[in-house]
């Protein structure tokens, strides 16, 4: 396995190999509570995170998508199954895999430029110049550049995800994994967030793990779409999205991106429909939710 | 200065104290002007005298000696209380075995009030500033540790992970995200926690009797204003310690303003 040092040393362009990675999910299983109350979360899953790929996971909200990130980022570990990146089993957390939290998840008392810098000055792997320099090229990526020295709290929502984004990406991560990142932002902002987050992704096509519950979203963005199935989770179907890039949000009109996402939502519907059925008591409700079927 | 003076919420409330003074003073002298007095509020000494009565008092070596007494001691039990505290908080609150064992005994002294250990702890320490600063220290130490738990446990998972997966080892996570997390905290429960240290000092002031005139502190001092009979003083030493209660709990907001520049933007 190449150091991360080497890795972090490098440009983004130049690591390209590195940025390849493959993470295999192999009949992984996960549930919560004690025995006389176990809830399985997530039920002999196998999937593939594929090299230089953007997938995207979608699923109901509650489904286990955030369990299934965890996993992979290793804040927790399988009940069943591995997961292997490039290879290695995952046995905890580390920063060749970094997450880009739901809301926000920047820490509030560190400035824009401390967040960013937490990382690789915690490791030593890059110091003095050389670290201001990589932050303050990466925060100018973001357009972040005059408001590095303002706390979180003082920037936008689409600040944060964008300043959130540079933090990740100055570790050098293999794979990126982004938990719902635009949820809670209004709808121009989320646009304009996934246009420049496909910016990014295009620019060198880094490994990236997308968690979405918008369907919209994740035609948008996704090389493939990952269906998953509700509470037990496993896959459902995967769909290879096959629109052409650079992508551009108009493409989300077109006849194929619509053909897509019938097929996607006609899955996912009767996925919302069993926790409906498992939850819902009014008939009434069941009645009005099954007419949408078609 | 010139911000002050151009600020309507100053001249507001520059207002309310002083028609309040007013009032009262009105109403201390309704007997004078109408002939008859008001209930209660006609008992009290009218703020003109309370003013003659303070500047009696404000040459005496012996009032200042009282505010002296009492500053040392509210800082000596709530410094204590934090040095003591805070670190006891955070053990508590990030480590399981610790919890188990401390946290219990802990629930059951802490609802015990403050003035309940005076008459015990006069008799357990050898000194009567000993014990006070001892009743003292109890009023804020309690307070604090459970703000301090209930701080440091509120933490964002998020953060931690954040940290965790960037490489930070236990220590960061703790100097990194769990004590600036807690700061917020820690800082409510010292301003919650002076003023229970100034509520417990002038009673166990007033308890222990103090001995002389200035070293008694400005619990005395009321107690002794009583004793004379002289209600005016009685005031003077009430107004006295809302003044130095205000000063404490101003300086730690000041302080708290300093170690936390991230929340002084709204």
């Amino acid at each position: 396995m190449q150091k991360a040092v080497e890795m972090s040393r490098s440009e983004g362009h130049a690591a390209g190999a590195d940025l390849q990675s493959r993470v295999l999910l192999e009949g992984v299983s996960k549930s919560y509570g004690e025995e006389w109350e176990r809830q399985d979360v997530i039920v002999d899953l196998t999937a593939e995170i594929t090299p230089g790929e953007l997938t995207v996971i979608v699923g109901p909200s509650g489904c286990g998508k955030t369990t299934l990130v965890n996993l992979i980022a290793g804040f927790e570990t399988p009940d069943k199954g591995r997961i292997l990146l490039n290879g290695e089993p995952v046995t905890g957390p580390g920063h060749d895999r970094m997450v880009v939290f739901q809301e926000t998840a920047l820490i509030p008392w560190q400035t824009t430029y401390e967040n960013v810098v937490f990382g690789p000055k915690l490791r030593g792997d890059l110091s003095g110049k050389e670290l201001q320099d990589e932050a303050e090229r990466l925060l100018n990526k973001v357009g972040l550049r005059e408001f590095m020295h303002k706390y979180p709290l003082q920037l936008s929502g689409g600040m944060q995800r964008r300043a959130e984004l540079a933090r990740a990406l100055i570790n050098q991560p293999k794979l990126m994994i982004m938990d719902e990142p635009f949820r809670g932002l209004d709808a121009m902002s989320r646009g304009l967030m996934q246009e420049f987050f496909l910016r990014l992704f295009e620019e060198n096509r880094r490994t990236n793990l997308f968690v979405t519950s918008e369907i919209d979203e994740a035609i948008f963005l996704a090389d493939r779409l990952i269906l998953l199935a509700n509470r037990p989770s496993f896959v459902r179907k995967v769909i290879d999205v096959k629109l052409p890039r650079p992508r551009h949000y108009s493409m989300l009109s077109s006849p194929e991106a619509y053909a897509y996402k019938r097929e996607a939502m006609a899955i996912l519907h009767e996925e919302a429909m069993k926790n409906f059925k498992s939850t819902a008591t009014s008939k009434d409700f069941i009645d009005a939710y099954s007419k949408r079927a078609d | 200065m010139a911000k002050v003076l151009g600020n309507s919420e100053f001249w507001r409330g520059l207002f309310a104290l002083i028609m309040f003074v007013l009032l009262w003073e009105i109403g201390s002298r309704w007997k004078e002007m109408f002939g008859y007095s008001l209930p209660y509020v006609g008992l009290l000494p009218a703020p003109s005298e309370v003013a003659v009565a303070w500047t009696k008092v404000l040459p005496k070596w012996g009032y200042w000696e009282s505010w002296y007494m009492s500053f040392k001691r509210v800082l000596a039990g709530f410094l204590a209380a934090m040095l003591i505290g805070i670190p006891f908080g955070l053990m508590l609150a990030v480590n399981k075995y610790f919890r188990d064992i401390f946290f219990p005994p802990f629930e059951v002294l802490r609802p015990i009030p403050p003035l309940a250990w005076v008459p015990a702890s006069l008799i357990f320490w050898p000194t009567n500033e000993m014990s006070i600063a001892f009743v003292t220290f109890l009023g804020a130490f309690f307070t604090i540790v459970i703000n301090v738990i209930g701080g440091a446990r509120s933490i964002d998972v998020r953060y931690l992970r954040a940290a965790q997966s960037m490489g930070a080892s236990q220590w960061d996570l703790f100097s990194k995200i769990i004590l600036p997390g807690t700061l917020p905290s820690i800082f409510t429960g010292a301003a919650v926690g002076m003023g229970i240290t100034w509520e417990v000092v002038l009673a166990a002031e007033m308890i222990s009797g103090g001995g002389t005139q200035g070293s008694g502190g400005l619990g005395f001092f009321i107690w002794n204003s009583y004793m004379g009979g002289s209600l005016p003083q009685i005031v003077v030493g009430m107004i006295s310690i809302g003044i130095a209660g205000y000063l404490s709990s101003s300086l730690i907001r000041i302080i708290g303003a300093r170690f936390m520049p991230w929340r002084r933007l709204f």
